[in-house]
């Protein structure tokens, strides 16, 4: 036996609406590649672009990979994160290549909202696969004490001496008093 | 000798060096025999504690074989098999009189390094910064032990390394952690932190009478390891630390809380340990004091806290408004170590405790930077390490 046990009934709803949330990204992240490879001249416009619709199509195709390694993939983690990277890519290029036309501002903060949504959804998932992982190594044996903790409990008291610098003072002390649970 | 040595952060190095010598009369020189390495080694490896020097030997944790001793030293001899605590205590002074060997008045070299820091000099230390003293520490294959008449623990029975070497610092540590919170049969004691010193502080207040123990981390190996020690665990990543401590507890809160983590604590999902993290990246804060919010809020007015977990400087948004308004006991310090080492020897003697259990990974010295790096990121089920030199 270890510390590994089954989510409790909060952590199982959590774990559902971050796993939903990856789907709903997953399918986001397939449909804007799909108008992406569509409309490149219009989004490429949007975003200050224009004139460089190829590189819309090539992001239009890494959107939609990734989103079907989301929906697919049986540990979508990386997938999330080889959105976030790509993000990462999209704000670079917009920040540094689009030009006057377009509103670049409204672009830049609908690709950073995206990667914190991302980048959150993909650390939740790593949590939430780590939990799946069982101990590398099975320490349940490593109980340092002769018998069972319970058969051990308060074993050293018999001969312990609370040394008085370190003891709670009285009116701090549990209530009713210890001494008459003893 | 070989030593491990401190060259910056996160290098350490098997370096050869000169060979100790005794310095002063009551000085020895022991042959390492084991040492380990410490979760507050990290601290050093990390780079958060100031004081270090490139080529300081690492190392507080170590026991081995007597092969000099000075001539004031009447105490041991050559061939006596000690441990030797991390703490330096010269025995004479106030502080040392009292039992409060961690605060030795005498024994750190660099008292006004240490005034500046601390306001009062506390004791030396082996291998841990110029703060304490800079002493050489015992990652290596001998070191010079200084006020040796007075510290070291001479093992005279049949105990394995294993089985003693810990009573140098983290067995104390976990013990001294559980004493100072003066548990009682009703008592819940939480504690953060499944490291070697939060299992010593689990068997602790077991066998001083915990009604309930209760263990924090997130490293499944180490949760498995605090449950075999008899501790209900909480895992940070997937559970709410202060809604399951109050479920466990009726609302009320753990009566004694032990941080058993200290100024690096990881917890992933809270917005206080983001905050410390930027701070401390622009150097606007030195520990990250995670663990301490979180006894505070949750701990039941009229508690205690227990901090034997390492903090170095400066921490920032402490909640003590409602540490002062619950009325709560705080006990901090290093560990006065010689203060237990007599009895927890004889509680081993007599196995009300094996201290063994807690080693995980054995490897020659040789192979301590590249066990650093393992421990520190808790690779390989890694909880505790044991270099052979």
């Amino acid at each position: 036996m270890n510390a590994y046990r089954p989510a409790t009934n909060a952590a199982r709803r959590r774990q559902r609406a971050v796993r939903a949330t990856a789907r709903g990204i997953g399918w986001l992240s397939i449909g804007v590649g799909v108008a992406e490879l569509l409309m490149p001249r219009t989004l490429a416009g949007a975003a200050g672009l224009r004139g460089r619709e190829g590189m819309v199509r090539a992001c239009g195709v890494r959107e939609i990979v990734t989103g079907i390694g989301i929906l697919a993939a049986r540990r979508p983690g990386p997938w999330l994160w080889a959105r976030v990277a790509g993000d990462a890519l999209d704000f670079a290029t917009v920040g540094t290549r689009a030009g006057r036309r377009g509103n670049r501002s409204l672009a830049l903060a609908a690709i950073a909202g995206a990667a914190m949504l991302d980048a959150g959804c993909a650390s939740a998932i790593d949590r939430i696969e780590r939990r799946g992982k069982p101990p590398l190594r099975n320490y349940s044996d490593r109980r340092g004490l002769p018998l069972p903790p319970n058969a051990m409990r308060g074993a050293a008291l018999k001969d312990f001496e609370m040394p008085p610098d370190m003891a709670t003072p009285a009116l701090l002390a549990p209530w009713p008093p210890t001494a008459a649970i003893l | 000798m070989k030593a491990l040595c401190w060259h910056g952060k996160k290098d350490v190095r098997c370096d050869d060096v000169p060979d100790p010598r005794i310095e002063d009369p009551r000085d020895a020189i022991v042959k390492v025999t084991s040492c380990a390495i410490c979760g507050s080694d990290l601290h050093l490896y990390d780079g958060f504690m100031m004081g270090m020097e490139a080529g300081d030997i690492l190392g507080h944790e170590f026991m081995g074989e007597v092969v000099e001793v000075g001539s004031a030293d009447h105490r041991l001899a050559v061939g006596d098999r000690v441990v030797v605590p991390f703490t330096i205590c010269c025995g004479e002074c106030e502080q040392c009189r009292r039992g409060n060997f961690s605060v030795c008045e005498r024994t750190n070299r660099n008292k006004a390094l240490a005034e500046k820091m601390f306001g009062h000099a506390t004791a030396g230390l082996f291998g841990y910064t110029h703060l304490t003293g800079g002493y050489a520490g015992g990652q290596a294959e001998y070191v010079r032990v200084p006020y040796a008449n007075v510290a070291p623990v001479k093992i005279t029975n049949g105990l394995t390394d294993d089985q003693v070497l810990f009573l140098g610092d983290i067995l104390p540590t976990g013990w001294q952690a559980a004493v100072q919170c003066d548990i009682q049969p009703t008592d819940t004691v939480a504690i953060w932190g499944a490291g070697p010193v939060g299992q010593f502080a689990i068997r602790a207040a077991v066998l001083l009478g915990a009604k309930q123990v209760v263990v924090i981390d997130n490293v499944p190996e180490r949760l498995g390891m605090a449950e075999a020690g008899g501790a209900t665990t909480i895992d940070f990543d997937h559970e709410s630390v202060i809604e399951r401590l109050n479920d466990l507890t009726g609302g009320k809160g753990p009566e004694k809380c032990i941080d058993a983590v200290g100024m690096e604590a990881h917890a992933t999902r809270s917005l206080d340990s983001l905050y410390d993290r930027a701070k401390q990246a622009i150097m606007l804060e030195t520990d990250r004091p995670h663990v301490l919010r979180e006894m505070i809020y949750v701990c039941r007015p009229a508690g205690t806290l227990s901090v034997p977990g390492v903090y170095g400087g400066l921490i920032d948004k402490l909640p003590f408004g409602a540490l002062m308004n619950k009325g709560l006991t705080l006990r901090t310090g290093q560990t006065h170590v010689n203060r237990w080492t007599d009895d927890l020897l004889r509680r081993i003697e007599e196995g009300q405790l094996d201290p063994s259990f807690v080693v995980t990974h054995t490897v020659a010295l040789e192979d301590g930077p590249e066990m650093y790096k393992t421990f520190r990121d808790k690779k390989d089920g890694c909880i505790k390490v044991v270099l052979k030199p």
